[in-house]
C-alpha cells in the first residue's frame, strides 16, 4: 500500500522546523512503523539528503526510546503498542499520517522527532530508588512480599519511561511517569523506610523540571504503551501529602501543591493514616 | 605471548575468598583521589558504576542512548539463575556450577563459573533489596522456574520483563549515586578509541552524538561493559544500537579477542517476513516449558497446522531427546530446527519455521493459567503477527541471540591490556561455547556488583598513576585517528547506504558462520568479506555532517568495526577443527548428527591479537584444564 507521512523536520534544536511530506510506496502491512520510516530514509539517503532523525533501540516496546505523534496521538492508534510495535496493517492505503515529535516543555527538542527527556532521569535521580548498597541486602526470602502486592508492584514498575504520557496530557504534566516509579517502590516492604523522602524528593524535582501540573484529565494512561493506571497518581498524592504532614521540617521552598488533587477531597483520608 | 588466567590454587570452593584475601586494598580515604570510567550502562556497566560509586571512586559513565535505563539489558525476558534451592529440588552450588560447565561444553573455565555459581546467590539477594518485583507465590516468598534445559527450577523472574526490572533496579541504584556526587552519567555519548598510555589504559576518546563534539577522558581505569556484537548478522534480537566498536577499539589497542565464533543462535524467535525487516523478535524460551515443537512429517505438507493430524506430526525434540524433549539446550534446539527445514518440512509462507503448539498445555492447565504465565509474550505475538497463539501455533525460527566471544579478560576480569577491565557481554569469560538460558543476567550482574569492585581495587593499590594531560602523544593521535576516520567516512559520498552494506554482511555472516559451518563456506565468506569491505570504503554514502546528530555516520562507524570483526570471527571459526556448542562445523559430527569435540587437541580458548590493517590476526591458546566436571559427549537423550 502507499502511504502521505508529513513529517516534522527541524535540523537542530533552535531551527524553527516545518512539516514536510513524503510518499512512501510499497508500505507492507507487516512493516512496523519504524520500518517503514527506515524504507523512507533509504531513499532519502539515496538521493543524497538527510535521513529523519529518530529515537529507536530495542524495536521490542521495551527501552522506551522510541516515541512520536502519529495524527495527534502519542504512538498512534493502537492501544497499549509504542510506535516500534505498531504494524502498518492499521493504516489504509491512500492515507495520510501526520507525524511530530513530542511537545512539552520539560523536553527540549534535538533533531527531527528526537527530544531531550532527561527531565525524567532527574526525577529519578532525586529519590526514584532503595538506598541499599552493593552487599548490605538481607536474604531474599527474609521478608516476605504477599503476591498481589508483588503484582501490584510490578505494574507501576512496568513504566518504559518513553514520555507519551506527558506528550498527551494538555498541561505537559509528568504525574503519571513519577507516580508509577513511587507506586512501584511504596507498595513494598523494601521501600516503606522512605517513602516519604522519595515522595517530597521526587515531587519537587517534578515541578523544578518545569512539566505541567496533573488536573486529572486522564490522556496519559490512554495512551501508556504499559497502561499505567491512574491510580499510581492517587498513590504519589497520598504519600506526598502524608510526607508534607509527617516531615514538614523537610519540604523545601520549589514544593507547591502539585495537582488540583492536593487541595480536593482525596486528601482528607490520607494524611493520617500510615498503613 | 603466555596467557595467565591467574585462577587461584587450591579447592575450588574457596578459591574466590583466597583470591580476596590476597587482594590489595585501597584506604577508604583514597578512593576518592581514583578516577574511573564505564562503558556502559546496562546490567554489568550500570551495576559496576553503582558499586564504585558506593565505595568512593570518582566514576564517570558513559552510555549512547538518551538514557542509562535504555541499555539493551532492558530486553531480558525470561529470567535469572541462582543456585538458591528455594523450591528444595537438588540445586545446589556446585549443581549450577556443574550444569553451566556441561552446557558450555568444555570450552569456559571452571574456575570463573564456580564464582559465578557462588556469587548468584547474593545478586537475588540485592536484587530484591532494591525493589526487584520478582514473581512471588501467595505465601510472599519467591517463586522459580526451570528455564532453558534445566531440570531443576533455579530462574527468578518478573513476568516476561525480568531484564527490565533488574535493569531498573541497576539503573535506579546508579541515579542515586549521580545524586550523591560519586558517579558523573554521560548520555548520549560514543567511546570511539581507548588511550593507552605506557601500557596501561588511561582513558578514551568520545563523541557526542549531539553536537558531533570529540572530547578526551583521563582516568586511572577504564572498564567496559558495552554489551555483545549479534548484530554483525543485520539481523538479530539486539537492540539496534548494539555493536561491537568499544571492544573492537580496545583490539585494535592492544587486548586479545578470544572465541570471537562462539555465538548463540536463539531457537524461539518470530520468523523473519519480509526484506524490510530490521530486526528479529525473541520469544523467550521459558515458552519451551510449556508449549511443544512440532513440524509435519510430510514434506511440503500446506494444510493449516490445526488440520494436521496427530500422527502426521514430528514432534523432533522428544522423539530424538526423550529425556530433555523440549527443553534442549539452545544450540541443540536451533540446529534440529534447521535440520527439519532444510528436509523441506519447514512451516509458514518461506518454510523458515517450525511450530510451538500451546493447545496441549491449555487442555491440560486451562488458558487462564497460561495468560498469566506468557501473555505479555503472547501478546507481544500477537501484535507482530496477527496470530492468536492461544488458538493457532506459534510459528517460530532460530535467530542470533548473544555472543559468547569477546575481549580476553583473567580471574580479575582484566583484558591483556593493564588497566582495561572487561564485563558482562563484552567479555568472553564464563559461557564457553554456549550460554545457558537466564545466565547473561546473572554473569553481568555478579561481574559489576560483586566482582570487579574488589579486583579493581587491587589493581589501583597496586599501581601509580602518573599525571596524563591531553597534550600527551598517545592522546593526540588517538583523537586524531577518530577524526579522520569520521572525515573519510563523510568524504567518500558514494552510491550505497550503511544499511545496505550491512544487510549484506549480516547475510554472508549468517550463512556462512551462523548455525553451521564448513571449512569451504567460511573460506569463501572471508573472500567476500574483504571484497564488501572494499567497496564500502569506496562506496558508502553518509549524509550530512559529522558536527551534529547524525545516525548514518553512527551507523557506519560500527558498520566498518563490524566489517573487520566478521572477518575474524570467520578465521577463528575456520581454525575450529570441531564441533562444540553453538559452533557447528559440518565436518565434525557424530553418526547422529550431534556435535563432535576434539579434546585432544581443541580444549582451549582461542585468543586473537591484531597485529596491522594487512597482517593477519596472532593466535594465542589459553588451554583449559578440568579439575572437577570431566569432559564427556553432551547428551540429552
Ligand atoms: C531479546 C533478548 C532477551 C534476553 N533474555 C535473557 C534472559 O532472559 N536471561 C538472560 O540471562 N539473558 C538474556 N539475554 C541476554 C542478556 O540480556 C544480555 O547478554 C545482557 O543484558 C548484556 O548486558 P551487558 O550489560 O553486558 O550489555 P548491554 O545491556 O548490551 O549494555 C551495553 C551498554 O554499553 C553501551 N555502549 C555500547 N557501546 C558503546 C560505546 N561505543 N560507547 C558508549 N557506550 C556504549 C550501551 O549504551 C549500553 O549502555 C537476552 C538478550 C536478548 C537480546
Ligand atoms: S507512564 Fe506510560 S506513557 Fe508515561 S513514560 Fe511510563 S510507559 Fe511511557
Ligand atoms: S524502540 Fe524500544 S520501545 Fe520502541
Amino acid at each position: 500500500m502507499k502511504l502521505q507521512l508529513k513529517i516534522w523536520r527541524q535540523r537542530t534544536s533552535t531551527d524553527k522546523g516545518a512539516f514536510v511530506s513524503y510518499t512512501v510506496n510499497d508500505v507492507d502491512p507487516e512493516m512496523s512503523m519504524l520500518e517503514c520510516l527506515d524504507v523512507l530514509n533509504e531513499t532519502l539517503i539515496e538521493r543524497g539528503e538527510e535521513p529523519v532523525a529518530f529515537e529507536h533501540d530495542c524495536r521490542e516496546g521495551i527501552c522506551g526510546s522510541c516515541g512520536f505523534m502519529i495524527n495527534g496521538v502519542a504512538h498512534g492508534p493502537e492501544r497499549a503498542t509504542t510506535v516500534c510495535q505498531l504494524t502498518m496493517r492499521h493504516f489504509k492505503d491512500g492515507q495520510e499520517l501526520v507525524i511530530e515529535p513530542w511537545r512539552a516543555r520539560a523536553f527540549f527538542p534535538i533533531k527531527d522527532l528526537i527530544v531531550d527527556r532527561r527531565a525524567f532521569d532527574h526525577i529519578i535521580e532525586a529519590g526514584g530508588y532503595i538506598s541499599v548498597s552493593t552487599g548490605q541486602a538481607p536474604d531474599g526470602n527474609a521478608i516476605l512480599v504477599g503476591k498481589d502486592i508483588a503484582d501490584q508492584a510490578m505494574d507501576a514498575a512496568a513504566c518504559i519511561g518513553c514520555g507519551a504520557c506527558v506528550a498527551a496530557c494538555p498541561n505537559a504534566s509528568a504525574a503519571l511517569f513519577t507516580g508509577a516509579k513511587i507506586a512501584h517502590l511504596s507498595v513494598l516492604p523494601q521501600g516503606k523506610p522512605e517513602r516519604d523522602r522519595r515522595a517530597l524528593a521526587m515531587v519537587a524535582q517534578m515541578n523544578a523540571e518545569e512539566f505541567g501540573n496533573c488536573t486529572s484529565i486522564g490522556e496519559c494512561t490512554g495512551v501508556c504503551p504499559k497502561e499505567i493506571p491512574l491510580e499510581v497518581i492517587a498513590t504519589m498524592n497520598r504519600d506526598y501529602l502524608r510526607a508534607s504532614w509527617t516531615r514538614r521540617e523537610d519540604q523545601s521552598e520549589t514544593i507547591l501543591p502539585f495537582t488540583e488533587w492536593s487541595t480536593g477531597s482525596k486528601l482528607q483520608s490520607d494524611p493520617t493514616s500510615r498503613d | 605471548m603466555k596467557l595467565d588466567a591467574k585462577i587461584p590454587s587450591g579447592p575450588i570452593e574457596q578459591a574466590w575468598d583466597k583470591a580476596r584475601f590476597d587482594m590489595k586494598l585501597v584506604n577508604p580515604a583514597n578512593k576518592r583521589k581514583h578516577s574511573l570510567i564505564v562503558v556502559g550502562s546496562g546490567l554489568a556497566g550500570a551495576a559496576a558504576a553503582a558499586s564504585l560509586g558506593e565505595l568512593g571512586y570518582r566514576v564517570k559513565c558513559f552510555c549512547f542512548q538518551d538514557s542509562p535505563r535504555r541499555a539493551h539489558s532492558i530486553a531480558a525476558q525470561g529470567g535469572i539463575n541462582a543456585a538458591k534451592n528455594y523450591p528444595n529440588d537438588g540445586e545446589s552450588i556446585y549443581r549450577l556450577f556443574y550444569d553451566t560447565v556441561k552446557g558450555g561444553d568444555f570450552r569456559a573455565r571452571e574456575g570463573n563459573i564456580y564464582r559465578l555459581a557462588q556469587i548468584s546467590v547474593d545478586i537475588i539477594d540485592q536484587c530484591v533489596a532494591q525493589g526487584v518485583p520478582f514473581a512471588r507465590e501467595y505465601g510472599g516468598s519467591l517463586t522459580n522456574r526451570s528455564f532453558g534445559g534445566a531440570q531443576v527450577s533455579r530462574t527468578f523472574y518478573a513476568r516476561g520483563q525480568t531484564g527490565q526490572q533488574l535493569l531498573l533496579g541497576a539503573y535506579q541504584a546508579l541515579e542515586r549515586q549521580v545524586h550523591a556526587g560519586s558517579v558523573t552519567m554521560i548520555p548520549r555519548t560514543e567511546m570511539l578509541d581507548l588511550i593507552v598510555i605506557d601500557g596501561k589504559a588511561r582513558g578514551i576518546v568520545t563523541r557526542n552524538l549531539v553536537t558531533g563534539a570529540l572530547a578526551v577522558h583521563i582516568a586511572d581505569a577504564v572498564i567496559l561493559a558495552s554489551g555483545g556484537y549479534g548484530n554483525v548478522y543485520y539481523l538479530s534480537t539486539n537492540a539496534k544500537g548494539s555493536n561491537v566498536t568499544a571492544t573492537w577499539r580496545a583490539y585494535k589497542r592492544g587486548a586479545l579477542f578470544a572465541n570471537p565464533c562462539f555465538t548463540q543462535i536463539h531457537p524461539t524467535c518470530i520468523p523473519v517476513s519480509g526484506d524490510y525487516q530490521s530486526k528479529l523478535t525473541l520469544m523467550s524460551e521459558s515458552l519451551r516449558n510449556d508449549g511443544r515443537i512440532w513440524v509435519p512429517l510430510k514434506k511440503g505438507d500446506q494444510r493449516p497446522p490445526n488440520e494436521i493430524p496427530e500422527s502426521e506430526r514430528d514432534y523432533y525434540l522428544e522423539r530424538r531427546y526423550p529425556s530433555f524433549g523440549n527443553l534442549v539446550p539452545r544450540d541443540v534446539a536451533s540446529r534440529n530446527a534447521k535440520a527439519v527445514c532444510d528436509e523441506g518440512r519447514g512451516v509458514g509462507k518461506t518454510g523458515l519455521g517450525v511450530y510451538l503448539d500451546f493447545s496441549d498445555a491449555i487442555s491440560r492447565l486451562g488458558e487462564k493459567t497460561i495468560r498469566e504465565r506468557y501473555g505479555n509474550l503472547f501478546d507481544m505475538y500477537q501484535r507482530i503477527t496477527d496470530e492468536n497463539p492461544y488458538k493457532v501455533p506459534m510459528r517460530i525460527y532460530p535467530a542470533i541471540h548473544y555472543t559468547m566471544g569477546g575481549l580476553w579478560v583473567d580471574y580479575q576480569l582484566q583484558s591483556t591490556i593493564p588497566g582495561l577491565f572487561v564485563l558482562g557481554e563484552a567479555n568472553f569469560s564464563d559461557h564457553g561455547a554456549n550460554r545457558l538460558g537466564a545466565s547473561a543476567l546473572m554473569q553481568g550482574l555478579s561481574d559489576g556488583y560483586f566482582i570487579i569492585p574488589y579486583t579493581i581495587g587491587n589493581y589501583l593499590a597496586t599501581n601509580k598513576f602518573p599525571k596524563v594531560d591531553e597534550s600527551h602523544a598517545e592522546v593526540q593521535s588517538a583523537v586524531s585517528e577518530v577524526r579522520q576516520k569520521t572525515n573519510k567516512l563523510l568524504s567518500i559520498k558514494g552510491k550505497r547506504t550503511v544499511d545496505s552494506f550491512h544487510r549484506e554482511l549480516g547475510k554472508l555472516v549468517w550463512d556462512y558462520c551462523g548455525m553451521a559451518r564448513t571449512a569451504e563456506g567460511l573460506e569463501f565468506a572471508i573472500g567476500k568479506i574483504r571484497a564488501l569491505r572494499e567497496e564500502f570504503w569506496q562506496n558508502v554514502t553518509v549524509p550530512g555532517s559529522g558536527d551534529d546528530l547524525n545516525q548514518s555516520l553512527e551507523k557506519a562507524g560500527r558498520v566498518a568495526d563490524f566489517f573487520e570483526l566478521a572477518e575474524l570471527m570467520c578465521i577463528d571459526a575456520r581454525d575450529r577443527n570441531e564441533s562444540c556448542g553453538g559452533h557447528f562445523r559440518e565436518e565434525y559430527q557424530t553418526p547422529d548428527g550431534e556435535a563432535q569435540r576434539d579434546d585432544d587437541n581443541y580444549s582451549y580458548v582461542a585468543a586473537w591479537g591484531y597485529t596491522g590493517p594487512d597482517s593477519p590476526p596472532q593466535l594465542t591458546k589459553e588451554p583449559l584444564e578440568f579439575h572437577y566436571v570431566h569432559p564427556s559427549q553432551r547428551s540429552y537423550k
